[in-house]
């Protein structure tokens, strides 16, 4: 015996309906690969290009509590606006962000990280000296790194200061096809 | 202080538990009902989820609630025909005498009578279907039992 797929969409759905959910996700396909993006009442707190749940579910649990489930519709907001910029039509996200459980240094930098705008790349300690903090291009750079919410916040457009691409959580081959998108790269 | 289980992210325990809560609730119930059930109990679940202590008895606990679900949708079916066939697939139809006697006890009470003489349930998984201490659901009960005594000798 098995559970009917509708029967099972249909839990997922009322689940987030009925806002019983501490994280809702799903995994949205793009041109860069399948993303697994999760959402909380708060709005969007993950976005992670290792699409397997099984190995991202402990990490959302951490994030927001236990009730993290998959329920295509916490992510419909997300998934329209990521549809959007992948087609080249939108330029920023309009996304309310999820930011709990962040220390204060990683919310500030990726405060200022979200005010670099499309198709403009900033480097590391230009970010760092935007916190206030301009010897701190290595700690920025490791905020970068455990970026929660790639792509929305745009940590791919911070490169290093000679304009090498330095490298990308989710791999250099990524990086590469965001700034092209975006018309940062040729 | 005790070191309990972790609790698991509820994706986990959903995947883990579903096909035999469907299983469960089909027997009681039948394929129609237990549909409806099913969402019922995983939604009370994941109510509940948030003030579980620990991650322990996670399978007896949630067979708890779809008997709970099972026996709040005979009883709301109560005046309807199917009844009779769906009661008489269950192998402990027990519940059947209990509910309309125990009607009038105070909800935790009437609950935790009907889990331990209609479904035979242990007072762990009683009170983990009722969010209380095993003392508790031991208390509610003898208090309910006492209280039913009372009523049927006067």
């Amino acid at each position: 015996m098995s559970i009917s797929p509708d029967l099972d969409l249909r839990f997922r759905t009322a689940a987030a309906s009925l806002g019983l959910l501490d994280l809702g996700y799903d995994v949205v396909e793009t041109p860069i690969g399948p993303l697994l993006v999760a959402a909380s009442d708060r709005g969007l707190a993950s976005i992670s290009y290792d699409a397997e749940p099984e190995a991202a579910l402990d990490q959302l649990a951490r994030i927001a509590g236990p009730r993290v489930l998959r329920s295509p519709p916490s992510v419909d907001e997300a998934r329209r606006e990521l549809d959007e910029y992948f087609e080249g039509r939108r330029h920023s996200f309009d996304l309310t962000l999820d930011l709990r459980a962040m220390p204060p240094f990683t919310t500030e930098v990726l405060r200022e990280l979200a005010k670099v705008p499309y198709g403009e790349t900033t480097t590391y300690g230009a970010l760092a000296a935007r916190v206030g903090r301009p010897r701190a291009s290595r700690a920025v750079g490791t905020v970068m790194n455990r970026n929660r919410i790639p792509i929305v916040l745009p940590c791919h457009r911070v490169v290093g200061s000679t304009g090498n691409l330095v490298g990308y959580a989710g791999g250099l081959d990524r990086k590469t096809a965001l700034l092209r998108l975006e018309g940062a790269l040729l | 202080m005790m070191h309990g289980v972790a609790i698991p992210p509820f994706e986990r325990f959903y995947e883990e538990h579903r096909v035999e809560v469907l299983r469960v609730l089909r027997r009681r119930l039948g394929p129609e009902r237990a549909e409806d059930a099913f969402q019922e109990t995983f939604l009370r679940a994941l109510q509940a989820y948030r003030r579980l202590e620990h991650g322990e008895h996670l399978r007896a606990w949630v067979i708890t609630i779809a008997k709970n679900v099972a026996v709040d949708t005979l009883r709301r079916a109560r005046p309807t025909s199917e009844l009779v066939e769906a009661g008489a697939e269950d192998s402990r139809p027990e519940y059947e005498e209990l509910a309309p006697l125990t009607d009038g006890l105070p909800p935790k009470e009437r609950a935790a009578v009907v889990l331990r003489y209609g479904y035979d349930l242990s007072y762990d998984q009683i009170a983990a279907a009722l969010g209380s201490s095993e003392d508790a659901a031991r208390q509610a009960a003898s208090t309910g039992v006492r209280r039913l005594r009372g009523r049927t000798s006067s």
